[in-house]
């Protein structure tokens, strides 16, 4: 069975650690870190990764566009 | 056999990434506001559209004051209120180009209320982009023309109201009305799917003006966090429990005829 996996690759530096894209996710798979980054946001991350479709809800509600999203069909036995 | 995360983080499994017509300077605006969002949605437009090269955005007075800084195309920056002026000389001296303003509620509902419906009433052929947060939100919470009755700012920290200050300032349905629109809507950038609403509504204003028949107006409803005292995900929320009964989304003007 075919299945799609996601990911995303935040911009730790430009996150502003807002939070609009954790309830934006439809897999709950992203959340605010609890490390700070430069600038002493909290940014967002992927919790469970593996849980990612690659939807791109989150990137396109991303007010600084920080995230990018990957998706590939993965074959699962 | 499990998938590792590096096996899908690979250039050509790419989906979505930031368009490259917004330059690396990292917004200035406060975590959560929707400007950035909506600067992210036209230049995504323009990249779709092909006219990087033929695009003139006209920058306000307030907190996207800087979006010259941001989008990687030619601008102007206009004095308070005057960008549809600016813009109805631009558009008229370079009838080819694709001429948009971008404005806030405090620039285009307040000062600007004379260019605006003037513009509007003469049918110049460029898009606004209308930011609507019901405050000001750069010079520090002041109340605005389109503050909500009750609501909170600085200028009025009991509330807005009504008797003293009227009525919040609907401009979307006043311009409306005029001959000179074209093309009037409506929308928001809090969630995924309105985005995507928001961005075709974008689309339409391109293309509309493609065939100078009129101005076309996009109001975005918005958040201002730090002017609400909210954070970004409960300001999304008081925004679609007061602002959208009060400036509800969707198409006001639709031109009959036209097919894009």
């Amino acid at each position: 069975m075919a299945k799609v996996r996601g990911a995303i690759v935040v911009d730790v530096e430009k996150c502003k650690g807002c939070g609009v894209c954790v309830p934006a996710c439809p897999q709950d798979v992203i959340q605010l870190a609890k490390e700070v980054n430069g600038k002493g946001y909290h940014y967002a991350y992927m919790h469970v990764p593996e849980e990612c479709t690659g939807c791109t809800n989150c990137a396109i509600v991303c007010p600084d566009g920080v995230i990018t999203v990957y998706r590939v069909k993965a074959e699962t036995v | 056999m499990a998938m590792e995360i590096k096996d899908i983080i690979k250039p050509e499994n790419i989906v979505y990434r930031r368009t490259p017509l917004l330059t690396d300077k990292p917004l200035s605006y406060c975590p959560g506001c929707g400007h950035g969002t909506i600067h992210r949605l036209i230049m995504e437009v323009v990249e779709e559209m092909n006219i990087q090269d033929k695009t003139i955005g006209i920058a306000p007075v307030g907190c996207s004051v800087l979006a010259y800084e941001f989008m990687d195309i030619d601008m102007q920056q206009a004095a308070h209120g005057r960008a549809t002026a600016l813009a109805t000389a631009i558009k008229r001296l370079l009838p080819d180009r694709f001429v948009f303003t971008y404005q806030g509620d405090g620039d285009l509902a307040a000062i600007g209320t004379a260019e605006t419906i003037h513009a509007c009433n003469r049918g110049e052929n460029f898009i606004i982009f209308f930011v609507n947060n019901g405050i000001y939100g750069m010079t520090g919470g002041q109340m605005a023309p389109t503050t909500l009755p009750g609501m909170k700012a600085s200028t009025c920290p009991f509330g807005r109201d009504t008797k003293i200050m009227g009525n919040p300032l609907k401009i979307t349905e006043l311009v409306a009305q005029l001959q000179g629109t074209y093309y009037v809507t409506r929308q928001a950038v809090h969630t995924p799917n309105a985005v995507r609403k928001a961005k075709k509504a974008v689309r339409n204003a391109f293309e509309y003006s493609k065939h100078n028949k009129g101005l076309c107006f996009v109001e975005f409803v918005s958040n201002c966090n730090s002017g609400w005292k909210m954070n970004a995900v409960q300001a999304n929320k008081w925004m679609e429990e007061n602002m959208f009964p009060y400036y509800p989304l969707g198409d006001i003007k639709v031109p009959q005829s036209e097919k894009v």
